[in-house]
């Protein structure tokens, strides 16, 4: 068993925030939408094909490059509700180690609800631009393994 | 605000007695009442439609043609007689000429590579609208490209009609077949269809017709009509998923080669080589959907006793309320023209993104559809990616159409960046 990491104390601190909120699914989704409203502008050069995530029904984002061994992220949509889901598994996954990144489990989207309330189409997703990241991730890790003298 | 219905024909209990047909409109959704505007997509089963799948199931199973025993008769029969039925509601001069698909799509692609495969020379067109679903559009794109042929568009105007002062140009001695929807799934504009099939029969070439969203409102007269092929699904029209109907002139089936080989479609099998079956049997191979065939029928008789009459002008009433409704709500911009439309609307709106906007909508128990409706290429054209659509069948009502107005309004106000 890995030890606890940033990671947890983050999911952690979303699952108790949602529990707060309470089971009404308009308060949540309102509060989803204030995370995404919160998140920082994205850099316009990048909002082209190739940051694009394949497989949502609307357009989303993504932005990935190392600082210190960190994975910095950036995200954006132009659906209101996906923006607030990226900044949700942006707030989970950003600044991380690539390695703990790649290691974290998911249970976190179940633990909020969000596995059985988001539609398929939106659920598949989510999943897409988690696995866009675990991507960017393992590849920061491999290139990082590669620069480490043997 | 209030509007009052005009007519008499708008009478609660009338609609109300149709709603009590079907028992899915009853289900609470979030603790609010079901709203149900997805019908483009597809529609609800009255419980004679249920019931008459439970029937086949409970007393007729059995499979069809060639077998001696009792439920192979009773099945057999239940299946021949469900064709003589949907051959009756479309005025079809001959039973054979239905031919049973699992849906349009699989009839458009039957067309596309068995008519079109047989047919089809290099540099011969194809001419299909620029307003297609995808099922009428990418079968033709593909058998184009295996024969050479070229596709080509009737253009659409910007106000979602087509426009058809290019028809005569585009119509040329290499056009060998026309296929267009007759009415448009994603915008709701009902196109000039006869006009369309009359420049064929002028120029002598074959027109099929994508009657998907015509049926659900309008009673289909094939004669009339006088096109060469017609498609349309089962589930649109009240009838269970996975059965749908191709017609298509004699002349023309007896002349295509298969689609699909196996069982039921052959005459006879030598290790050499096969002779084929008549008409409809030639195009079905394989069991088909036997249950839902017999349930399809049931549902046009089912449509039939309500009386199409009183269903459209029902429709036509809530058609003009709901624009009405929709128009007084300044974000909104509805894609298709005000007139000659079914009640199907997609709506774009200013700074607010179809997926939020579903989404809070659902949360209010209104189920509408939300993407680009397998349009894109016509969604592009009219320069949006995507629209949220409510699209109506006879069993809404006028309350839910201020339900939706209403929640409309609100959940604008709230998302409007």
């Amino acid at each position: 068993m890995a030890e606890n990491t940033l990671i947890d104390t983050r999911k952690q601190e979303l699952i108790s925030e949602f529990d707060m909120i309470g089971e009404d699914w308009t308060e949540r989704y309102n509060y989803i939408i204030e995370l995404g409203a919160e998140l920082p502008p994205f850099p316009e050069p990048f909002r082209d094909d190739a940051h694009k995530v394949k497989g949502c029904q609307s357009s989303v984002w993504l932005h990935a490059s190392q600082i210190d061994n960190k994975i910095e992220l950036k995200g954006d949509s132009d659906a209101l509700i996906v923006k607030g889901l990226v900044a949700l598994v942006l707030r989970i996954y950003n600044q991380q180690k690539p390695m703990d990144v790649v290691q974290a489990d998911l249970s976190w989207m179940e633990q909020l609800g969000l596995q059985q309330h988001l539609s398929p189409t939106r659920k598949n997703g989510l999943d897409a631009m988690i696995r866009q990241i675990r991507l960017y991730a393992t590849a920061f890790q491999a290139q990082n393994q590669l620069n480490e003298p043997n | 605000m209030e509007r009052q219905a005009t007519s008499e024909i708008i009478n609660n209990a009338w609609v109300e007695a149709i709603r009590k047909d079907f028992p899915i409109l009853h289900t609470k959704v979030y603790g609010k009442n079901l709203v149900y505007l997805d019908n483009a997509a597809t529609s609800q089963k009255p419980q004679v439609v249920i019931d008459r799948l439970v029937q086949y199931y409970t007393t007729q199973n059995s499979n069809i043609h060639r077998g001696v025993h009792y439920l192979a008769g009773e099945a057999t029969d239940a299946y021949e007689s469900a064709r003589m039925t949907i051959a009756r509601h479309l005025n079809a001069p001959d039973h054979r000429e239905i031919i049973f698909t699992r849906g349009a799509t699989e009839g458009l692609n039957l067309i596309a590579s068995s008519w079109g495969g047989q047919n089809l020379k290099p540099n011969d067109e194809v001419l299909i609208t620029g307003m297609e679903h995808h099922a009428n559009m990418v079968p033709w794109q593909i058998i184009c490209e295996k024969t050479g042929a070229k596709l080509k568009y009737i253009p659409v105007f910007q106000n979602g009609t087509l426009d058809l002062s290019q028809l005569t140009s585009l119509i040329t001695d290499r056009t060998k077949i026309i296929s267009a929807v007759w009415i448009s799934n994603s915008i709701g504009t009902i196109n000039p269809i006869a006009e369309i099939i009359a420049a064929g029969k002028a120029n002598n070439i074959p027109v099929v017709v994508d009657a998907c969203q015509a049926a659900p409102h309008y009673a289909i007269d094939v004669q009339e009509l006088d096109a060469d092929f017609l498609v349309f699904s089962g589930h649109k029209v009240f009838a269970p998923t996975g059965i749908g109907v191709l017609w298509a002139k004699a002349e023309h089936l007896n002349q295509m080669p298969p689609y699909q080989s196996g069982g039921d479609m052959i005459d006879a099998v030598y290790y050499d080589r096969s002779t084929y079956a008549d008409i409809p049997n030639k195009f079905e191979a394989g069991t088909p959907h036997i249950a839902g065939t017999v349930a399809l029928a049931t549902a046009m008789d089912y449509v039939e006793n309500l009386g199409r009459a009183k269903l459209q002008q029902y429709e036509q009433q809530l058609t003009e309320y709901v624009w009405e409704g929709l128009s007084q709500i300044p974000e909104i911009q509805i894609l298709g023209p005000q007139h000659e439309r079914i009640p199907a609307f997609s709506m774009v709106i200013d700074g607010v993104h179809p997926l939020d906007l579903g989404t809070f909508l659902d949360l209010q128990g209104i189920a509408v559809r939300t993407g680009n409706h397998c349009t894109q290429p016509l969604l592009n054209h009219l320069g949006v990616n995507a629209t949220a659509r409510a699209s109506f069948a006879f069993y809404n009502t006028f309350a839910e159409v201020d339900y939706l107005v209403e929640t409309l309004t609100k959940t604008i106000s709230k998302l409007k960046r």
